[in-house]
């Protein structure tokens, strides 16, 4: 086979292509999940404890089953059998949840019974009518006076490791200036705006479903353990996941009773949790208390980063918010810890929640940093550039890359930083608000997973690429079919893409930021294995102008093979796909980071987030009235929609520092303000003059397309940017999340 | 949702004869048909009054009052041009709540009696005295954010939710309702009820009683000049108050002549003190006079539990909407957002 | 007791018989009418996704009894587009990239239509977002969302004159 050279992006910015999917999304003929209706389908509800611990007693299952409509009830005490142990650990991603397998209640919102009827209407009342009666046991609620854990950091997923670098002690004591100060996040709860949901249908023992999945094939594997059967023997279609923030990738236990209720009554089954259920079993992000050490010596410089956080974790399984990470790869400090504890509380798990430890852990070290800077009478950004790590502290591993001093700079001159004073309370607009100005940077990890795709040259000379990939919002739809197309050398409008179904080769999970740079890695593999296998076969047909090419190396533009040092030896897709038997080329490809790359790089997409923030100076409704986030994270596929992307999580970062928290009664352990007029995300009337800059950045060594991640890093900075602007606001400094009219009502 | 009968009458008469016990007049249904989804009410029988004839208009009546039918949409009222110019803190208030499909929904009468957005009230697993008379009060001593700091008792500390009756309570509308034995008027200073010992009696409409009209008295127009509404909440739009105020003042040679404020979101009721009311008569207006008359309305203030900081709020809410009715109404009504934003700061 | 009722939905005169009064418009249209665009976010009139227009006028289906529509106009997301033309307001959306999961996004359509109708936001982009904050978007497009609204808002306007002009240009 001749050498090919691989096709390699011309630019380090794609085209802004408006989504592939805009069209089925704007016309509302996109299939969700939930928008599908087999015949004969039934629906399902499940009934929710309503207390946070002890025991079901009693349920009033003739009550529903007389309920007009209601075909099932299914109880702790009539649940037929799975094959799978729902409190088991027997894979990566597994969570313990509750599958009626006992009359234990864990956490409020749990299922307790699961109802099954003709109608949507009647499964809901048949809920209702269950009335169940407990035994209950005072619940354990917050941060304070429970059973405390120690995450060892031995599991293979949600436990955090204690870091330490340097002599943390030396540095405490060769600091000039110190600050001690202790911060605290609330439980933040995922809420996409798609509940969870799916329709189940099992044909001759064969399960199909309509499910939204951040992990299209791997889920499978979970759902086979639960069932005893093969994952080849399950179809999971999941072409559009309306959002997911890391709460679609996990299997839950309403969702394996719909399935298993659909096996049992051999009928298709439909179940969408409400909107109060999702503050219960799918997950969320824990609370967290984070104490921040920092030292600096007089050039502040400094000479310690000691970062402690505290977090919550379930009474029955482990994740922990891993906040403490994020002091682990931004400053050059002399000496670096990072320390985890948890403590058990009467909650569902928590799980990864977009940007799971850097949004809470940034939002603390964020604060701390400006607090720092304030102690040491200088500017914030100074501040930072003092303490720029040209190496990742504590492992002395060079960046693969890292603009971040171009995105401080780029930001900073785009809001406008210079001039800002000092001290707080020092500016007003023309109608009395005072104004504030803060800044924080953003950090995230640039991971990479193993996925595979298949690229096909047809005969007709358009492309077919294919990778079972989940496009929750963030563009893949789009972004994927760009980085298939240009690696097939063809106009996009020359390629169909599939995507979102389980039959298709395993395009990884779409979470850490990592969906792009993994698919889209096995997407530009593919497609640069279907030009290699077309590139021999012209080079070796006699009648093709690049026969015998050899080791001159071709490229594929545009449809055409075209030797690389002649331009004018050119041959057609469908020319030498028709001369060679008419057969369609097939490529396939796989992509994960060669752990030898991971062990000589340290790998982060960055950037740098400037807030202003508007605050009432009596009444302290605050409003974030400006932000400008620049941000590098390596090549940017489509930059429309990174932008959006960005911008989504600046808004997180806006709801995390401003509105959101779950909001617990301490004597019951239950949610107060489980909804959507309790529980605040932002409003479109909170968002005005954001504005994101991508920084250019080319990166050798991340992957072979050069491609971070920009699903996360928009919340990171963000949080403490805004913390920051309303200090410098108002001069009172705020160490809860989110931040509340009362906090600064108090300072006042 | 249990099931229900659901009839829909022709007629006012037809409307009223079908009440009986633990019926449920069904409106916009923007809060009926929520509460029944969360099962905190289960009528078994609903009365759809959405066709009743004649009660979806607003007109002048011959003695200068004006008389809203009680099925006029919150939205149509609103951006009614002469109505928003004669009554503007009313169109602020019914503006500044729910969102534009709420408001498209809802009906005025309906607004009025909407049910407290106590988290305990709306869960049917939570005791309630308002729900379910004399199983207990859990919002005592629990998550108190949104409660009450006037007027509560140790049977109830919810607040009435509702934008829209705030400016009404302080403009002295009157409720014109239909019932059983005919119709009657009640003024809005006693139309809501505060919790005492009977917390589930929360307006003073009889059973089988209907709201069929609002009316606000001719005087009430003479506040046009100086009528602010401000709302103080969490997020920008889309937001229960935390506090909120409705005041008018009548403003003459520099004097303020009349004064009329009614506080939200910080009892069961829209909150008026006449007294206060009283300390602004005769005086120019000023930012000292408004917060002393704003103290006084809130003299009686007491927390229900963690939420202090709500009495503070409420005072600084009523010093700055006194101050933003004395600076004049704007010239374009409704001011918007109806947040903070957008005003002075400093009126 | 079943009710009858006939409401006409995207133009479309439809008879329905209800079985069961709880039945809400949205449940109606998703599992009734095989008209699953309009979306349920939290089914209590707190989050917009599933606005429709009923009679012109944008409203939460979710907290409409479908029993109550004898006789309604319902629009839908499905009913918007003229054939393959979309209409503005879902090409504004598209072209100032007002979504990402698209979940919310019917409603978000369906809602900027009824804003637009009902006139009170013009083009002021803080009034557009006052007017859209019935709409929550968790995916956090608003910065599109606004513009997209702002855009279509002024490519009617130029529509409606540009056919004045028109009509008096014929007249």
């Amino acid at each position: 086979m001749p050498d090919v050279i691989m096709p390699r992006f011309g630019s380090n910015s794609g085209q802004p292509t408006t989504r592939r999917d805009g069209i089925a999304k704007v016309t509302g003929t996109a299939t969700f999940a939930a928008d599908n209706q087999p015949d004969r389908m039934l629906h399902a509800v499940y009934a929710p404890a309503t207390i946070a611990r002890g025991r079901v007693t009693a349920l009033d299952t003739e009550a529903a089953l007389a309920h007009p409509g209601v075909v099932a009830v299914y109880t702790p005490w009539n649940r037929p059998p799975l094959a799978g142990d729902p409190d088991a650990k027997p894979f990566m991603f597994a969570f313990r949840f509750e599958a009626l397998q006992s009359d234990e209640v864990r956490y409020s919102n749990q299922p307790v019974a699961f109802v099954v009827a003709e109608s949507l209407e009647a499964a809901t009342e048949g809920a209702r009518l269950l009335k169940p009666q407990y035994e209950a046991q005072p619940a354990r609620v917050g941060l304070d006076g429970n059973e405390p854990f120690k995450p060892k950091g031995d599991a293979p997923f949600g436990l955090p490791r204690d870091f330490e670098h340097g002599d943390v002690a030396a540095g405490h004591a060769a600091a000039d200036q110190a600050l001690d100060a202790t911060y605290e996040t609330a439980e933040n709860y995922h809420n996409a705006m798609e509940s969870h949901c799916l329709v189940a249908e099992w044909k001759d023992g064969k399960l199909e479903l309509d499910i939204p999945t951040q992990a299209v094939v791997l889920t499978r594997g979970a759902y086979a353990y639960y069932f005893g059967i093969a994952p080849g023997d399950i179809t999971i279609r999941s072409p559009y996941l309306g959002g997911g923030f890391g709460s679609k990738a996990i299997a839950n236990g309403p969702q394996i009773l719909a399935i298993m209720a659909a096996r049992e009554l051999g009928r298709p089954v439909k179940l969408m949790f409400r909107r109060d259920q999702m503050f219960g079993p799918t997950g969320h992000r824990g609370a967290t208390r984070q104490r921040i050490r920092i030292g600096i010596d007089g050039d502040a410089r400094m000479t310690v980063l000691d970062h402690e956080s505290l977090a919550t974790t379930s009474s029955f399984d482990d994740f922990i918010e891993p906040a403490a990470y994020a002091s682990q790869g931004l400053y050059n400090a002399g000496a670096l810890r990072s320390a985890f504890e948890a403590v058990r509380v009467d909650t569902g798990t928590p799980g990864p929640v977009r940007a799971p430890g850097e949004a809470s852990g940034s939002a603390a070290l964020e604060s701390a940093m400006d607090e720092m800077a304030e102690k040491a009478g200088i500017d914030p950004l100074d501040f930072r550039l003092r303490n720029y790590a040209e190496t990742e502290p504590g492992t002395g591993k060079p960046y693969s890359s890292k603009a971040l001093r171009e995105c401080y700079a780029e930001g900073a001159k785009r809001f406008g930083w210079e001039g800002r004073p000092l001290e707080p309370r020092r500016m007003q607009d023309a109608d009395g608000k005072l104004v504030g100005w803060g800044m924080g940077t953003a950090l995230f990890g640039a991971p990479m997973f193993a996925a595979e795709a298949r690229a096909t040259l047809l005969p007709d000379g358009t492309g077919l690429i294919e990778t079972a990939a989940a496009d929750m919002g963030q563009g893949a739809w789009t972004a994927l079919a760009q980085i298939g197309a240009y690696a097939l050398g063809l106009p996009l409008d020359r390629v169909e893409f599939r995507s979102g179904h389980s039959d298709l080769p395993d395009g990884g999970v779409a979470g850490g930021s990592g969906h792009t740079a993994t698919a889209g890695g096995a997407l530009h593999a593919a497609g640069g294995d279907a030009v290699a296998k077309l590139a021999g076969i012209a080079s070796a047909d006699p009648d093709s102008p690049l026969f015998g090419t050899g080791n001159t190396g071709v490229v594929a533009r545009d449809g055409w093979l075209v030797a690389e040092e002649d331009d004018s030896r050119r041959d057609s897709f469908a020319d030498i796909i028709a001369r060679n038997g008419g057969a369609a080329v097939v490529g396939t490809g796989k992509a994960a980071r060669p752990p030898e790359d991971a062990a000589r790089h340290a790998m982060y997409s960055h950037g740098a987030v400037f807030a202003e923030v508007k605050v009432d100076p009596e009444l302290f409704q605050v409003r974030v009235t400006r932000m400008v986030g620049a941000f590098a994270a390596g090549r940017i596929i489509n930059p429309r929609l990174a932008e959006s992307q960005l911008m989504g999580g600046m808004i997180w970062g806006i709801s995390f520092a401003l509105h959101e928290e779950a909001l617990f009664d301490k004597r019951t352990g239950r949610i107060v303000n489980g909804d959507f007029a309790g529980y605040h995300i932002p409003v479109n009337a909170d968002v005005t003059g954001l504005e994101v800059l991508t920084v250019h950045e080319d990166d050798p060594y991340v992957n072979p397309i050069g491609v971070k991640g920009v699903g996360e890093i928009g919340i990171s900075g963000s949080v403490g940017a805004i913390a920051n602007a309303i200090w410098h606001a108002t001069g009172t400094r705020v160490r809860r999340f989110p931040i509340r009219i009362e906090d600064l009502l108090a300072g006042a | 949702m249990n099931l229900f009968d659901y009839i829909r009458p022709a007629s006012l008469d037809e409307a009223l004869s079908a009440w009986e016990p633990g019926a449920a007049w069904l409106g916009g249904g923007t809060n009926l048909v929520d509460l029944m989804k969360t099962g905190a009410m289960a009528p078994g029988k609903v009365i759809d009054v959405t066709r009743l004839p004649g009660l979806d208009g607003i007109e002048s009546l011959p003695d200068g009052s004006t008389r809203i039918g009680a099925l006029v949409r919150n939205s149509t009222l609103a951006h009614d041009p002469d109505f928003a110019a004669d009554f503007p803190m009313v169109a602020e208030a019914i503006l500044s709540g729910a969102s534009g499909q709420l408001r498209n929904a809802a009906t005025v009468g309906g607004n009025l009696v909407q049910r407290t957005r106590c988290a305990y009230f709306q869960d049917p697993w939570s005791p309630c005295n308002r729900r379910d008379p004399g199983t207990g009060c859990a919002a005592i001593g629990g998550e108190t954010h949104n409660h009450a700091v006037i007027g509560w008792s140790d049977r109830c500390i919810a607040t009435n939710p509702s934008d829209f009756a705030v400016p009404l309570a302080a403009l002295d509308a009157v409720v014109e309702v239909a019932g059983p034995s005919g119709q009657r008027e009640i003024a809005m200073a006693a139309f809501h009820h505060l919790p005492g010992d009977t917390p589930e009696t929360e307006t003073a409409l009889a059973p089988g009683e209907l709201i069929v009209a609002i009316r606000l008295p001719a005087g009430a127009r003479a506040f046009r000049a100086n009528s602010r509404y401000l709302k103080v909440r969490e997020r920008t739009s889309f937001a229960f108050a935390l506090a909120s105020c409705a005041a008018s003042l009548r403003i003459e040679d520099g004097t303020i002549a009349e004064a009329r404020f009614a506080l939200g979101a910080v009892a069961a009721k829209p909150w008026r003190v006449a007294e206060a009311e009283a300390m602004l008569t005769a005086q120019p207006p000023g930012a000292a006079l408004f917060s002393q008359a704003a103290e006084r309305a809130l003299q009686d203030a007491a927390p229900s539990g963690e939420n202090a900081w709500k009495i503070d709020l409420a005072r600084r809410t009523a010093t700055r909407a006194l101050a933003l009715a004395a600076a004049g109404t704007p010239a374009r009504m409704p001011a918007l957002p109806a947040s903070t934003f957008g005003e002075p700061a400093h009126a | 007791m079943s009710h009858a009722i006939s409401l006409t939905v995207n133009g479309e005169a439809r008879a329905v018989t209800l079985d069961d009064p709880r039945v809400t418009l949205l449940d109606l249209l998703r599992e009734r009418m095989a008209l699953p665009g309009t979306k349920k976010g939290c089914d209590r009139g707190q989050c917009g996704a599933c606005t429709v227009l009923i009679d012109n006028r944008r409203v939460n289906a979710c907290l409409t009894l479908a029993v109550t529509l004898d006789g309604a106009e319902v629009t839908t997301i499905e009913g918007l587009a003229t054939g393959d033309t979309l209409h503005p307001v879902q090409a504004a959306f598209i072209d100032h990239d007002g979504f990402q999961c698209g979940y919310c996004t019917p409603g978000q359509i369906m809602s900027a239509v009824g804003l637009i109708s009902e006139g009170h936001a013009g083009d002021d982009p803080e009034r557009i977002r006052e007017g859209m904050s019935g709409n929550l978007c968790r995916c956090a497009a608003y910065h599109g969302i606004t513009e997209a609204v702002l855009d279509a808002t002024r490519r009617m306007a130029d529509a409606d004159t540009a056919s004045d002009a028109d009509e008096r240009a014929s007249a």
